[in-house]
């Protein structure tokens, strides 16, 4: 839908590498490219095993097709330009810090505190600031999901400081 | 036919009515809240599925599908914020009609559209199943192969937003499938050493990304939105007048949303659009659209619920989803040893009619629970975003984990949302990146098979009729948005 704009509100005026188009285009045929290198080091299977194609055949095919139609998303948005985004606000850059929080804190101390520590900084940050509000979501409500997942599905979660406490 | 009994079947079960009850009031429940809806709500329900057997967990994933899709109406109409993208065009005319101290009145028509449309498609997915399934049974790799690509091409061209870029999101999505083992050669392909990444990236982990997470970056950016509650007394049901003036619009929006919602697209959402747009084309009344039209509401509700049953068609009869949320249905057949296809219809009837069945009690049981609860629903959309998210992020994150076990789940679940994040961001819709990748390994799997029949000769093909009639298709599906353009040029 954000293709198809007007020319009031979009970037137009903007210099080519900073239209959304350019970069958003570059990024993913930069990508798609760098994943197409990859394919030509999967290995090859002589024909007897070989069915129909070879295994890199199908990936490559698809990477042609997505970095082709990006070309084209491109080409188009020159004629139309893609509307303005709006900019990201703070509180977007606090939730992404806090994803690598949490994985930083499960991946090395413990899963459930990863739960907590992103639960509470998401929570304080968009706005509540009321401690028992915030031990509500950052502790008992993780503490009822984790114990309800352990006792229905019989989930073991992965080793930490706390799980080890709980698991004795 | 002699297996239509089988429908009332889950009516003498007080467990799989339990279930239906239980599936009903979540999917309400989901669909209330702006950003969750059944696909999201599905993908998190679906490790809990495992406790149960395999009808009860199907039961569940299509009761919190057809509540789901309804219950985004009644935010629409109270809030102007669509629950679900299927109830968008709800709001063009519910909040005007809600605002003018009607909202019982537009939450009525909401309901009982949506229940009629509801179960006009459960009688299309009764009759048109069997006999899709029985098509089927002329199908080879070929011709799935041309399906396949049909499903794509289609949901390039009906569905939300750009056509390049819902082909550019279908081929990602069939390309995160290739990742892991060749299921055919067991070569490595897009592993990177990394020894989970062999059997694949499941499906639970895209889709809570692509939903839960990206939502919740979403709504990061949306915290300061301030939403105008309309207050409801109670719903009200229609008056004669309503009636009169709406049945005709009911039942071509029932018929419009079956048809879209058989096609693989973002079903309930195009259907809603196209049932609204035609209930404007037919109304004597056109004008009276966007200011609280009882007609637009009609429209838009009998379709994209009619959109429910049309989508389970070729999730059932074929193993090719329809929408985003049967993917997460057939996911869950997929789970339970259930194969969806021509088989199922002749070696388990009675799953199916059992899945018929509750289907058309979870339109009754959501016409009473919005009937009388709507009141009561729309008070969970006052739980602040500050404290709904985090919560559903220990669930999402616990949910994600819980199906293998695996922490690479987890943070592809989180890569997932931030991935989705940004296509939403710039107009890429993520609908087929889950459809693509469903019908990744379909593709890639009939394509190889097809070309060891054919000795790799591609023009082979176009030998076969039915696989030849698909190719057609798709190309007329591709055309197709380039044609609409080409109209709408020449009008203006």
């Amino acid at each position: 839908m954000n293709n198809v704009q007007n020319q009031k509100g979009t970037n137009k005026n903007l210099s080519l590498f900073f239209k959304s188009s350019f970069i958003v285009s570059f990024i993913i045929i930069l990508i798609s490219s760098l994943l197409l290198y990859f394919t030509f080091n999967f290995e090859i299977v002589p024909p007897i095993l070989n069915r129909g194609i070879q295994p890199a055949t199908f990936p490559k095919a698809l990477l042609i097709i997505i970095i082709s139609l990006t070309i084209l998303i491109y080409l188009i948005s020159i004629r139309k330009p893609w509307q303005i985004e709006s900019k990201l606000t703070s509180t977007f850059y606090v939730t992404l810090i806090s994803f690598i929080f949490f994985i930083i804190v499960s991946k090395f101390l413990d899963f459930f505190l990863g739960i907590t520590t992103l639960s509470i900084l998401v929570s304080y940050f968009w706005g509540e600031k009321r401690i028992i509000y915030l031990l509500l979501v950052g502790i008992i409500f993780p503490l009822i999901v984790f114990v309800f997942f352990e006792t229905i599905l019989g989930l073991r979660f992965p080793a930490g400081i706390i799980t080890n406490l709980y698991y004795g | 036919m002699e297996n239509l009994g089988l429908i009332f079947a889950p009516l003498f079960s007080y467990k799989l009515l339990l279930v239906l009850f239980f599936g009903t009031v979540f999917g309400l429940i989901l669909g209330v809240l702006p950003g969750l809806g059944p696909t999201t709500g599905g993908a998190l329900i679906l490790p809990f599925t495992m406790t149960l057997d395999p009808l009860s967990a199907i039961v569940l994933l299509t009761a919190i599908y057809c509540a789901g899709t309804y219950g985004g109406a009644i935010t629409a109409i109270l809030i102007n914020t669509p629950g679900t993208p299927a109830a968008a065009a709800t709001c063009l005319d519910g909040y005007p009609l809600a605002q003018k101290g009607e909202a019982g009145r537009a939450l009525g028509m909401a309901t009982v559209s949506s229940v009629i449309g509801g179960i006009v498609s459960v009688m299309v997915l009764i009759f048109f199943a069997p006999l899709l399934a029985n098509l089927a049974y002329e199908f080879g790799q070929p011709e799935y192969f041309a399906l396949a690509i049909f499903g794509l091409t289609m949901l390039a061209s009906i569905g939300e937003g750009s056509p390049i870029k819902n082909l550019i999101a279908g081929a990602f999505g069939i390309l995160i499938s290739t990742v892991g083992k060749d299921f055919m050669t067991s070569i490595d392909r897009f592993t990177f050493g990394i020894n989970e990444l062999t059997e694949g990236i499941g499906f639970i982990p895209v889709v809570v990304g692509l939903f839960a997470i990206s939502e919740m970056l979403t709504q990061s950016t949306l915290i300061n939105q301030i939403f105008n509650r309309v207050a409801l007394k109670a719903v009200k049901l229609p008056s004669i007048d309503d009636y009169k003036k709406t049945w005709k619009t009911i039942i071509r929006s029932s018929g419009i949303g079956s048809f879209i919602g058989v096609l693989p697209a973002e079903g309930g959402t195009v259907a809603s659009l196209i049932g609204y747009a035609e209930a404007k084309r037919w109304s004597k009344k056109p004008e009276e659209f966007g200011k609280g039209s009882i007609e637009g509401i009609a429209g838009a509700e009998a379709a994209n619920n009619a959109a429910t049953g049309g989508a389970m068609v070729p999730t059932l009869a074929l193993g090719i989803p329809g929408s985003a949320t049967t993917a997460v249905i057939l996911t869950g057949l997929i789970i339970h040893g259930v194969r969806p296809g021509p088989d199922l219809f002749r070696e388990q009837p009675e799953f199916l009619y059992g899945i018929f069945g509750s289907m058309l009690i979870a339109n009754v049981l959501f016409f009473v629970l919005g009937f009388f609860g709507a009141k009561i629903f729309a008070r969970i959309t006052l739980v602040p975003n500050k404290l709904l998210w985090p919560m559903i992020f220990a669930v999402s994150v616990c949910g994600t984990y819980s199906l293998n076990q695996s922490i690479i789940d987890v943070w592809l679940m989180l890569l997932f949302g931030v991935i989705g994040f940004f296509m939403r961001r710039y107009g890429f819709s993520v609908v087929p990146v889950i459809i693509g990748l469903i019908l990744g390994e379909l593709v890639e799997g009939t394509l190889r098979q097809s070309l060891v029949i054919f000795d790799g000769n591609w023009l082979m093909f176009l030998q076969r009729p039915i696989a030849l009639t698909f190719f057609v298709l798709s190309l007329i599906a591709l055309s197709f948005p380039l044609i609409k353009r080409k109209k709408k040029n020449d009008k203006v």
